[in-house]
C-alpha cells in the first residue's frame, strides 16, 4: 500500500505546527521521519490517523484521496499506529487490548470469543517474532513487551501501513535491536513502516528513505546512502541565523553547585538520572543539552529540592539541603521551571499573588500569618516595572498574559533576591524571539553578577548561544563537556542521539583541533 | 510535543480580557472596578434564581388539578388563575420572609415598639435561617477553595451540636463570658474532628473525601440517635432522644427583645470575616489557594499540600460544627435527632451560588434563609408545600453549576471560566 | 529491572504493615469473642436458631449449641488464623481468610445473642435479602455508570423517583407492570440529566449528582403534598408486586425460604447480577464499557465511540436504580413516603465500592449491609445491650476502611469521574 501525504498544513492558536508537508511512504519501505521535539511530527501522524484534521492538503491511499473523521477510519484504511504513550488499558490482558474495537465474538449477544483472539495473536506474534503472553496483564508488563503488544494491536486490524512514534524512546538499546529486527521482518511481509525519531544513528541504521522535519516543514529527504549523520543533524537543527546573546567571556569562581554521582528516579520508578556528576562555578552557565526525557526534569527537580535522591549528593554553597525547597531558595537558588504554566505559575492568582510565589512566607511580604498586602503591591508594581512585564494590572490573572510575559513574571519573582545559583529549565520554550532574548539578557547579567547559573535546554541553538560551558546529557548521564567553541550544532545533535564522544571525536578530528575536558 | 498547541505568544486583544476574578492580596481600594466586578459575579447567580422561580412557577401551575380542567374549557381564566396562584405563592414566600414592605416602613416611622416586632418577625426568621447557611456555607466554600468537595458539613454539624450541647448543660454556675465561648468552642472542636478525618485519609491514603463524607454523614446521624439515648445526654424521664436543656449562661440570647433573632448571626459575620482574612489575607489562605488551584505550583514554591488539607478540612469542619452550636445554642437549647433540615447540604448550594467567597456565601446564605423562612408561612397561606423551596435550590444549583445552560438560555457571550473544573476528578485522586 | 525490585520491595513492606495489622485486628477480635460472647456467658447455657420459616411446609430440626463452647472454639479459630496472619501471613489467599473470620466472628455473635432463646436464623437471612435487593440495585445501577467512567452520587435520587413514579402510575393505571415501567423510564430520564450534565457539559459530576438528588427529594416531597395527599386513594394505593415461590427450589430446606420465596424483584435483581457480571466480564459490550472506564483515550484511538458509550451506559444505570425504587412500593410496603429510601442510595454507593465494582461483589456486600440491617431490627426484640446504632454504622465505616485501603484496597476504573475531552 502506498501512502502520500500532499501539501499538509496544520495551525493551532498561535503556532504553525505543519506548514505544506509533503511525504510518500512506497509499499514495505521503512520511512524515517526525523525531527527535533517540536518539529511537527507527532501532529503530523495525529492527521494521518485521523485524530486531527488538516487545514490544507490530502492523504493519498494508493493513489486515491481518503478523509479520516476519526482513528476509526484510519484504522479501516489499513493504518495503524503506535502511540509514544501507549494506548494500552492497563487493568486488560494482551489478548483483550489487542482485541478491543475489533472483538471476535460468538453468538448473537457478543460474547467475546478470547480463544479465537488468542490463537490469532500467538499465530501473528510466532509469525513475526514478537514474543508476547497474551494471557499477561498489560500493567504487569515492561515497556519493551508493551510495545510489542501495541504493534501485535496493529496488525490484528491488519493494519498495512504502520507508524512508530518515538519507539525507541523507552527503549534500552538491547530492546530497540530487537524492535528493529520486527521491524524488518514486517517490511518483508509487505508492511511499511513510518518510523518517526529523533535518533540519528537510529534512523540511518533502519531506513530505507529518510524525511527531516524542521519547524514544521520538509527540510529534506533522502536515503541513508546518500547523507551522514552530520548533514541530517544539519537539516535537523536547521541552519537559522544563530541566536546573538551579547555577553562577555565568563571569569568563573568558586563552585557553588556540586552535584555528586547522582541517582534519582522518575515518577514510576525508574532510574532517570544515573550517576550523574557536575558542577557549576560562580558566575558561569553551564548549558545542559539533551533530548527531552534524558533524565533532565528529574535532575532539576532534585537540585531545587522537590524529589528525593536515591544516590549521591546535592551541595549548594558546601550545603546538603534534601527536600526542602523553602530552605533551598533561602540560600539563595532560583529555580525557573520547566512547566510555565503546570508548575512555575498558579494561573488563576493575580500577578502580584504570583510574584510572591516563593517569598511569600517571610518579611516583608508578610508578618507573622499576616501577608503584608502594601509590600506586596509596591514590590509588585516595582517588578512589573522593571522587569516590563506587560499586563494590565498587577491584579490581572496571570493566565491571561502571553507566555513571554508570563516567563518575565516568573524571572522578575525568581531573579530579584540575593542570588548564588539559577536554575531554569527550558527557560525560552514557546516564546517569541522577543522574549529569549530578554530572558537571555537577564540571565546573562546575573551571571555577570556572580550566579552560577544552570540551564537546561533542548533547543541546541539556546544552548550555543547561552553556554559558557555545555554539558550532553544522554540517558542519566553527562556523556560530554564541551567548550562552546568547539562544539557545533552538529556535534551536539549527534551527542544529544547517543553517539559516544569518542566517535564524534575521531569523525570531527581535523574539525575541531583543541578542546579542554572539563569535569562531568 | 504537546508544546506545540500551547505557544500562546500573541498577547490577546484588551477587550478579551475579564475582570479580576479574585480579590488580590492588597487591592488598593479602586470602587469603580470592585463594584462592577461584583455585580458581574452576581449577574449569573441572579439569573439562576430567576430561571429557578420561573420553573417553580411551571410546577406549582402544572401539578394544580383544579387549573387542568380549566385549561381544557377556559384557557383565558386558566391563564389567569395560574398567574394569580403564582404571584399569590411568591408573594407569601416573600411576606414571610422579609416582610410587609408598609409595614416596615409604618414600624420605622413610628418606632412603635410593638409595631416594630411584629413588622420585623419574617426578617428575623430569616436571619435565624441564614444563620447556620453562612457556616457551612463558608465550611463548604473553604474546602472548595482547597480542591477540596466537603459534602460532610451535615455530619459535622452533628457532631459540633452533640460536643456544644454536652457542654452547654454539664457545667453550670459559670458566667456566659466563659460559659458561651467554651460552648462554641466545643462545638467548633466536634466538627473539626469530623473534618479531620477526610482530611488525614485524603492526605495520608488519597481516600476520595467525597466518599469518606457521606459515609461519615450516616456515622454521625447514627452517632447522635445513640449518645441521645445515653444517660449522660438524654433528658431525664424522656424516652424519646432527645438532650437535655443547655444551661442559660451559654445559650446564644436574642439580640432584640421579643424577636428570635439571636446573637449567632453575629458570630457567623465575624466568622465570615475571619474566613475571608484566612484566605484573602493570610500565610496560610495563600497555601490553600495555591493547593487549591494548581497543586503542582504549590509543591513547587515548597508548600506542604497534605498540611493544606487536613488544615483546610479541620477549619471547614469546625465552621460547620458552628452551624449546629449556633443552632443549638438557640431556641429551645436542645439536641434531636431532626434539629438539623440540611444545612450542611444547603451549604454546598449556598458556597456554589456564593462563587465560595466569604461575601457571597453570606449573601447567598441570607438569600436561601429567607426561602427557608419563608417557605413556612407559603405553604400555611397558600397550601403550596414547602419543598417547593428545595425544588428551587436544587435548579438554582443546576443553573450555576453549568452556566453554560443559563448563557444558551439567555443568549449572553461566555466569559472565560476559572476554576470550574477544579473539582473534577475522579474517586481514585 | 532495579527500579522494579525497588517498587517491589515498597510495595512489600506496605504489603506486610497491612498484614501485620490484620492479624492484630484477628486477635483483638478473638479476645473479644473470648470475653464479650463466651465468659459474659457463663456455661451450661444453649444457644437456639430456628431454621424453619413460620408457614414452610417442611420443617427442618432447630440447630441447638452451647453458647459459650461456641464462642470459645470459634475464638480459637480466630486466634489461630491471627497467629498465621502474623507471623507468617497468607499470601494471596488473605481475603478468603478475612472472609472466615468475619463469618466466626459474626456467628459467635448470633450465638451470644441466642443464647438462652431461641433465633429464627432462618427468617433473619431472609430478611437480610430483602434488605439488600433496593442496596444491590444501586450497586448495580452505580456500577454501570462507574464502570464506564461517570461517578454517580444520584443513586439515591434515581432510587427515590423510581419508588415515587411506579406508586402513582400503578395506582392510577391499577397494574402495578405500568409502575414498574414507569420506573425504569424516569430513572432512565433522571439519568439522561446527569449524562448530559457531566458528559456535555463537564458539570462536576459530583454536583451533577448532587443536584439530582435535591431536586428529586423537593420534587416528591412536594408532589406528595400537593398531589397524594389529596388523592391518596386514586394516587398512592399501588397494587403489590406478591411473593412468587419458585417451584422446587423454593422448597430447598433453609435456602428455599432465604432465596426463592421473594417477589419477582428479588429474582430480578438475581438476574440482573448475572446478566451484568457476564456482560461486563464476557462480551464486547463490557469489553469496551471497561476500557471507556479505565483508559478512554486508548479506547478513542481504536475507534470506539467515548461519548456513546457513556450515554449508553449512565442511561442503562438510571434505569436500574428506577426499577430498584420500584421496590420500596410495589415490591414493599405499597405507598409512597416522602424521603422512604431514607439513604439506601448511598448505602448502595458504598456496596459498589466495598463490592470492588463488580457487580457479585456489589451484591455480596449488599448482603453484608443488609444483614447489619436485619440483626439491627432484631436486637430490640432479642433485648440485646448493643445499641443497634453502631451496627447500623456498620457499612458506612466499612467502606471508609476499603477506600482508605486500609485492609485491602478497592480499585476504581482508573477514569472514573474524569470528563474525556476529545482532541
Amino acid at each position: 500500500m502506498k501512502l502520500e501525504l500532499r501539501g499538509i498544513t496544520k495551525r493551532f492558536p498561535g503556532v504553525v505546527a505543519n506548514r505544506d508537508v509533503d511525504l510518500v511512504v512506497q509499499p514495505g519501505e521503512i520511512h524515517g521521519l526525523l525531527g527535533e521535539n517540536g518539529a511537527g511530527k507527532t501532529t503530523l501522524m495525529n492527521i494521518l490517523y485521523g485524530l486531527y484534521q488538516p487545514d490544507e492538503g490530502e492523504i493519498l491511499i494508493d493513489d486515491a484521496p481518503v478523509s479520516f473523521d476519526g482513528p476509526g477510519d484510519a484504522i479501516d484504511a489499513g493504518i495503524g499506529m503506535v502511540h509514544q504513550h501507549f494506548m494500552l488499558v492497563p487493568v486488560f490482558t494482551v489478548t483483550e487490548n489487542v482485541m478491543l474495537g475489533v472483538e471476535e465474538t460468538s453468538g448473537p449477544l457478543g460474547a467475546l470469543d478470547r480463544d479465537a483472539a488468542r490463537r490469532r495473536i500467538v499465530e501473528i506474534s510466532e509469525r513475526h517474532g514478537l514474543r508476547i503472553d497474551p494471557d499477561a496483564v498489560v500493567e504487569d508488563l515492561p515497556v519493551g513487551v508493551r510495545q510489542r503488544v501495541e504493534i501485535v494491536k496493529t496488525l490484528y486490524r491488519q493494519s498495512n501501513v504502520l507508524v512508530l512514534d518515538e519507539p525507541s524512546a523507552v527503549l534500552t538499546p538491547q530492546e530497540t535491536e530487537e524492535l528493529f529486527g520486527i521491524m524488518r521482518s514486517l517490511v518483508e511481509g509487505g508492511t511499511s513502516i513510518v518510523f518517526i525519531t529523533h535518533k540519528l544513528n537510529e534512523v540511518l541504521e533502519i531506513a530505507d528513505r529518510i524525511t527531516v522535519l524542521h519547524h514544521g516543514q520538509v527540510a529534506g529527504t533522502t536515503t541513508p546512502d546518500a547523507t551522514t549523520r552530520e548533514d541530517l543533524a544539519a537539516m535537523m537543527v536547521g541552519r537559522q541565523v544563530d541566536l546573538v546573546v551579547d555577553k562577555d567571556p565568563a571569569t568563573p569562581g568558586d563552585p557553588v553547585l556540586e552535584v555528586r554521582d547522582l541517582v534519582v528516579r522518575d515518577e514510576r520508578g525508574h532510574t532517570s538520572v544515573n550517576g550523574l556528576s557536575l558542577t557549576v562555578r560562580a558566575g558561569e552557565i553551564l548549558a545542559i543539552a539533551g533530548v527531552q526525557g534524558n533524565g533532565q526534569s528529574e535532575l532539576v527537580e532534585a537540585i531545587a529540592g522537590l524529589r528525593d535522591i536515591e544516590r549521591g549528593e546535592i551541595l549548594i554553597d558546601g550545603h546538603a539541603y534534601g527536600t526542602d525547597p523553602r530552605a533551598i531558595y533561602a540560600a539563595g537558588v532560583a529555580h525557573v521551571p520547566e512547566d510555565r504554566m503546570e508548575e512555575g505559575l498558579v494561573g488563576d492568582f493575580t500577578v502580584a499573588d504570583n510574584l510572591i510565589l516563593t517569598s511569600y512566607w517571610h518579611p516583608p511580604y508578610s508578618k507573622g500569618m499576616q501577608l503584608d498586602g502594601d509590600a506586596i503591591v509596591a514590590s509588585a508594581n516595582d517588578l512589573v516595572e522593571q522587569f516590563d512585564v506587560r499586563t494590565p494590572s498587577i491584579f490581572n490573572p496571570v493566565s491571561n498574559l502571553s507566555g513571554g510575559n508570563q516567563q518575565k513574571v516568573i524571572a522578575a519573582r525568581e531573579f530579584s533576591r540575593p542570588l548564588r545559583l539559577i536554575i531554569a529549565a527550558q527557560p525560552t520554550r514557546g516564546l517569541d524571539v522577543g522574549s529569549i532574548e530578554y530572558i537571555h539578557g537577564r540571565i546573562v547579567e546575573k551571571r555577570d553578577e556572580g550566579t552560577a547559573v544552570l540551564i537546561v535546554a533542548t533547543e541546541i541553538e539556546e544552548v550555543l548561544a547561552l553556554g559558557d560551558r555545555i554539558a550532553v546529557m544522554f540517558q542519566g548521564r553527562i556523556v560530554d563537556t564541551l567548550d562552546p567553541s568547539e562544539a557545533t550544532s552538529e556535534r551536539l545533535g549527534l551527542l544529544m542521539g547517543g553517539a559516544h564522544p569518542e566517535d564524534v571525536d575521531v569523525e570531527e578530528a581535523e574539525l575541531a583541533p583543541a578542546r579542554t575536558v572539563t569535569d562531568g | 510535543m504537546g508544546d506545540e498547541v500551547e505557544r500562546k505568544d500573541a498577547p490577546e486583544p484588551e477587550d478579551e480580557r475579564p475582570l479580576p476574578e479574585e480579590q488580590p492580596v492588597g487591592e488598593p481600594p479602586r470602587q469603580r472596578s470592585g463594584i462592577l466586578g461584583a455585580l458581574r459575579g452576581l449577574v449569573l447567580p441572579l439569573l439562576a434564581l430567576f430561571t429557578a422561580l420561573v420553573v417553580g412557577a411551571f410546577i406549582i401551575i402544572l401539578t394544580d388539578f383544579e387549573l387542568m380542567g380549566l385549561w381544557a374549557s377556559d384557557p383565558v381564566a386558566a391563564l389567569a388563575a395560574s398567574w394569580s396562584s403564582v404571584t399569590a405563592t411568591y408573594g407569601a414566600l416573600l411576606r414571610g420572609s422579609i416582610g410587609d414592605p408598609g409595614a416596615l416602613i409604618g414600624a420605622i416611622v413610628t418606632l412603635d415598639g410593638d409595631a416594630f416586632r411584629r413588622a420585623f418577625i419574617p426578617l428575623s426568621e430569616t436571619i435565624i435561617s441564614a444563620t447556620p447557611l453562612v457556616f457551612t456555607g463558608l465550611s463548604v466554600a473553604l474546602a472548595f477553595r482547597v480542591g477540596l468537595f466537603n459534602i460532610g458539613a451535615e455530619g459535622q454539624l452533628y457532631l459540633g451540636g452533640l460536643l456544644a450541647v454536652i457542654v452547654g448543660f454539664s457545667l453550670t454556675g459559670l458566667p456566659f463570658f466563659i460559659h458561651l465561648p467554651l460552648a462554641l468552642a466545643a462545638g467548633f472542636a466536634g466538627g473539626a474532628l469530623w473534618g479531620f478525618i477526610p482530611g488525614l485519609l485524603k492526605a495520608r491514603t488519597g481516600a476520595h473525601e467525597v466518599i469518606v463524607t457521606i459515609m461519615l454523614n450516616f456515622v454521625a446521624y447514627n452517632l447522635i440517635n445513640w449518645a441521645l439515648k445515653t444517660p449522660l445526654v438524654q433528658r431525664e424521664g424522656r424516652s424519646d432522644p432527645i438532650s437535655k436543656i443547655i444551661e442559660p449562661s451559654a445559650a446564644l440570647v436574642p439580640i432584640f427583645e421579643g424577636l428570635r433573632a439571636h446573637w449567632g448571626i453575629v458570630i457567623a459575620l465575624l466568622a465570615a470575616v475571619a474566613v475571608w482574612w484566612l484566605l484573602f489575607r493570610s500565610t496560610k489562605g495563600f497555601e490553600f489557594r495555591a493547593v487549591g488551584f494548581n497543586p503542582r505550583a504549590a509543591r513547587y514554591a515548597g508548600m506542604s499540600i497534605a498540611w493544606s488539607t487536613v488544615m483546610s478540612m479541620v477549619i471547614a469542619g469546625g465552621l460547620a460544627g458552628l452551624a449546629g452550636t449556633a443552632v443549638i445554642l438557640s431556641g429551645s437549647g436542645t439536641l434531636s435527632p431532626g434539629f438539623s433540615p440540611g444545612f450542611g447540604f444547603d451549604g454546598i448550594v449556598v458556597a456554589l451560588v456564593g462563587n465560595t467567597r466569604p461575601l457571597g456565601v453570606v449573601a447567598a446564605a441570607f438569600l436561601f434563609g429567607a426561602l427557608r423562612a419563608g417557605a413556612t408561612p407559603m405553604q400555611s397561606a397558600t397550601g403550596t408545600p414547602l419543598d417547593l423551596v428545595v425544588v428551587i435550590q436544587a435548579l438554582v444549583i443546576l443553573f450555576v453549576a453549568a452556566p453554560a445552560l443559563v448563557r444558551a438560555i439567555y443568549r449572553i457571550r461566555a466569559e472565560r471560566v476559572t476554576g470550574s473544573e477544579v473539582f473534577a476528578k475522579g474517586w481514585g485522586s | 529491572m532495579t527500579a522494579a525490585t525497588a517498587s517491589m520491595t515498597r510495595a512489600d513492606r506496605r504489603l506486610r504493615t497491612r498484614q501485620r495489622v490484620l492479624g492484630l485486628i484477628y486477635l483483638g477480635l478473638a479476645v473479644v469473642m473470648v470475653i464479650g460472647f463466651g465468659v459474659s456467658v457463663g456455661g451450661g447455657v444453649d444457644s437456639t436458631f430456628t431454621l424453619t420459616p413460620g408457614n414452610a411446609p417442611v420443617t427442618v430440626p432447630d440447630l441447638v449449641v452451647p453458647s459459650a463452647g461456641t464462642a470459645y472454639l470459634l475464638a480459637t479459630v480466630v486466634a489461630f488464623a491471627g497467629a498465621i496472619q502474623l507471623t507468617r501471613g497468607f499470601g494471596a489467599r488473605w481475603a478468603l481468610i478475612l472472609g472466615l473470620v468475619a463469618f466466626a466472628f459474626v456467628f459467635a455473635f448470633l450465638t451470644w445473642v441466642a443464647s438462652a432463646q431461641s433465633m429464627n436464623l432462618t427468617g433473619l437471612l431472609q430478611t437480610t435479602v430483602q434488605r439488600a435487593v433496593p442496596i444491590a440495585f444501586g450497586a448495580l445501577s452505580g456500577i454501570l455508570c462507574e464502570r464506564a467512567g461517570v461517578v454517580n452520587i444520584a443513586i439515591e435520587g434515581m432510587l427515590l423517583s423510581g419508588a415515587f413514579v411506579s406508586a402513582v402510575v400503578a395506582s392510577a393505571t391499577d397494574n402495578p407492570w405500568l409502575g414498574v415501567g414507569a420506573a425504569i423510564l424516569m430513572g432512565g430520564i433522571l439519568a439522561a440529566l446527569l449524562a448530559v450534565l457531566a458528559i456535555r457539559y463537564r458539570v462536576d459530576q459530583i454536583i451533577a449528582g448532587f443536584f439530582i438528588n435535591i431536586l428529586v427529594t423537593g420534587l416528591t416531597a412536594f408532589l406528595s403534598v400537593r398531589i397524594l395527599q389529596p388523592y391518596q386513594q386514586e394516587l398512592n394505593v399501588p397494587p403489590r408486586l406478591g411473593q412468587i415461590h419458585i417451584p422446587l427450589l423454593s422448597d430447598i430446606p433453609v435456602l428455599g425460604p432465604i432465596l426463592f420465596q421473594h417477589n419477582i424483584f428479588v429474582y430480578t435483581l438475581f438476574a440482573l447480577i448475572i446478566v451484568i457480571h457476564l456482560g461486563l466480564f464476557y462480551t464486547r459490550w463490557g469489553l469496551r464499557v471497561r476500557a471507556v472506564g479505565e483508559h478512554p483515550k486508548a479506547a478513542d484511538t481504536v475507534g470506539i465511540d467515548v461519548y456513546f458509550v457513556r450515554y449508553r451506559n449512565v442511561i442503562l444505570g438510571g434505569m436500574v436504580a428506577g426499577l430498584g425504587g420500584a421496590y420500596f412500593t410495589i415490591g414493599s410496603t405499597g405507598g409512597f413516603e416522602r424521603e422512604m429510601t431514607a439513604g439506601r442510595g448511598y448505602i448502595g454507593l458504598a456496596a459498589m465500592i466495598f463490592g470492588g465494582w463488580n457487580p457479585i461483589g456489589g451484591f455480596l456486600a449488599g448482603l453484608v449491609f443488609g444483614f447489619a440491617d436485619a440483626i439491627q431490627s432484631r436486637l430490640s426484640i432479642l433485648s440485646i445491650a448493643i445499641p443497634s446504632e453502631f451496627l447500623l454504622m456498620v457499612p458506612y465505616l466499612v467502606t471508609i476502611i476499603v477506600v482508605a485501603g486500609l485492609v485491602g484496597r478497592a480499585r476504581a476504573p482508573a477514569a472514573d469521574g474524569k470528563p474525556y475531552v476529545k482532541e
